[in-house]
């Protein structure tokens, strides 16, 4: 059996240390810049509050990854460099890293320090992976959400390193690290600049008959009626009409978020080494519970009991959970 | 750019509501100076994470109870104060939800995305700059319902005591 390592996501200080004493093996967290995914404002860590957070985490045994997961664009490298540098000096366990020319840098000038490949490079088949982990000694990768569990088995017999999943939270994938949806909506790309669907860009607007619609840059994507769960303003989830549907239909992506905590003994047999629970963007009190429910249910496998996680789903988005791609290719 | 709402649905004549708003937002102005003053001294770091939203006018709308509050988080001066809901004073962002709902998110029971999703939390206006509140506020150890609850000491414990256990009851509910 796998160590089944629980990676659990941090947005702000006050989150990490609730994430490590709600159980988490690790944390991921980032920069208070485009140099990771989770570009959200009010968001993210300075330089002394990553110092900081790394000394609480290492104290109670978990460890930091700092995701450097977004693409620098052409010639302007700086900012991924100084984020780098600054979380070698301060001890960071891992970097989370998508772009071959942070990669390089990294594995270069910090060979001593771990390198995952995060979801964003998209890297789901043995040969890239083996590329990435020969290249630039790659430890671990995080695969896409598109695989099912016979693939991962394949997969993990094939390849020199550790396989990361996501378990929980968003499931909103396209082709991870390539969509341009938002890029092409609002100017502001996800993978350069680190955010989709810009809050500066959504507004929700409220309806005579109590109806929301979600618009990103003046566009209205979804129309939520009085008594239907809500879901992330992202291009991927909105209804749209079309000559077919012209009542309107998730053409992409329902609002609906991944729960695979009945999938866990199966994917730890499988050889997933450590499960990623989504959500930087989400509050402690979030992180206290998904955490929680997740350590007890790691715990409760490795003891041979059966887990037991109930009470998740308030916490999805439209209220709604799927096993994905992991359960079966006929998802959408 | 001041944002202005219409209440079609809240702003319906309500008597009682109507005559007691004027007397309550006068009645609760020093003590709500006190609460936003204090909190601003013990939590700096929220100022941080607000970033140009230090400026901005938000109004915090629990729909159950007589009066709406504005906030305007400015560390120079902060503001926090009942206003009532006929005449909302100018702002950008609002966020509106049940009384039970606000105090669940500011006692950091809840989280803002799922309270959103079922729709018992509505945000108007400018939504970068009440992402940017929420995740400030979220960034406190313990929480800012605790915070405001010491400044009264015991009697202001025991209103969180009574506020959480009802909290408590209503998560059981919802879970059976
Ligand atoms: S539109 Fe959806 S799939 Fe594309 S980057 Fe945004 S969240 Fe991801």
């Amino acid at each position: 059996m796998t160590l089944a390592e629980l990676v659990c996501p941090a947005g702000t200080p006050a989150a990490l240390r609730t994430a490590v004493d709600a159980g988490a093996d690790t944390v991921y967290c980032g920069f208070r810049n485009a140099t990771n995914a989770r570009n959200f404002p009010g968001l993210n860590f300075s330089t002394d509050e990553l110092a900081t957070a790394v000394a609480y985490a290492h104290a109670k045994g978990s460890k930091v990854l700092l995701a450097l997961n977004t693409y620098p664009p052409a010639g302007q490298v700086d900012l991924w460099r100084e984020a780098a540098d600054t979380g070698a000096r301060i001890g960071v366990d891992a970097f989370i890293v998508a772009d071959m020319g942070v990669a390089r840098y990294i594995a270069t000038k910090y060979p001593e320090i771990r390198l995952h490949l995060s979801v964003q490079a998209a890297a789901s088949s043995p040969e890239a992976i083996r590329y990435y982990c020969e290249s630039f000694g790659v430890k671990r990768v995080v695969l896409p959400r598109i695989l099912t569990i016979p693939e991962i088995r394949r997969i993990a017999q094939e390849i020199p390193c550790e396989i990361e999943t996501f378990i929980f939270g968003n499931h909103g994938l396209m082709v991870e690290g390539r969509c341009s949806l938002t890029n092409y909506v609002t100017g502001l790309s996800t993978n350069m600049d680190g955010v989709c669907s810009p809050a500066a860009d959504v507004e929700y607007r409220r309806e005579g008959d109590g109806a929301v619609s979600s618009c990103l840059s003046g566009y209205v994507i979804d129309r939520f009626g009085p008594d239907e769960m809500a879901g992330y303003p992202t291009i991927c989830k909105g209804r749209y009409q079309a000559p077919h549907r012209p009542e309107g239909y998730y053409a992409f992506e329902e609002p609906v978020s991944l729960n695979l905590a009945r999938l866990l003994p199966e994917l730890i047999d499988a050889g997933v080494h450590a499960f990623k629970i989504e959500g930087r963007q989400r509050s402690k009190s979030y992180v206290r519970n998904v955490v929680s429910a997740f350590r007890n249910a790691v715990d409760d496998i490795r003891a041979g009991r059966e887990a037991n996680i109930a009470g998740l789903l308030q916490l999805t988005e439209g209220g709604r959970e799927t096993q994905g791609a992991f359960e079966t290719k006929k998802w959408r | 750019m001041a944002y202005s709402h219409k209440h079609e649905v809240l702003n319906k004549a309500n008597p009682l509501t109507d005559l007691t708003a004027p007397a309550l937002t006068v009645l609760l102005a020093p003590l709500l100076g006190r609460v936003v003053k204090s909190l601003s001294r013990k939590h700096p770091a929220i100022f941080e994470r607000l970033g140009p939203h230090t400026k901005t006018g938000y109004i915090i709308d629990p729909t159950n109870l007589p009066f709406a509050l504005f906030l305007q988080p400015d560390p120079e001066r902060p503001v926090l104060r009942a206003v009532a809901r006929r005449a909302l004073p100018a702002h950008e962002a609002l966020i509106r939800g049940s009384f039970d709902t606000l105090f669940e998110l500011i006692d950091a029971d809840a989280d803002g995305d799922a309270v959103f999703f079922s729709r018992d939390l509505i945000i108007e206006g400018n939504t970068e700059a009440v992402v940017s509140l929420r995740n400030a506020l979220d960034d406190v150890d313990g929480s800012i319902a605790a915070d405001t609850a010491d400044l009264f000491g015991p009697p202001g414990r025991l209103a969180l005591g009574f506020l959480r256990s009802r909290a408590d009851a209503r998560s059981q509910r919802s879970s059976t």
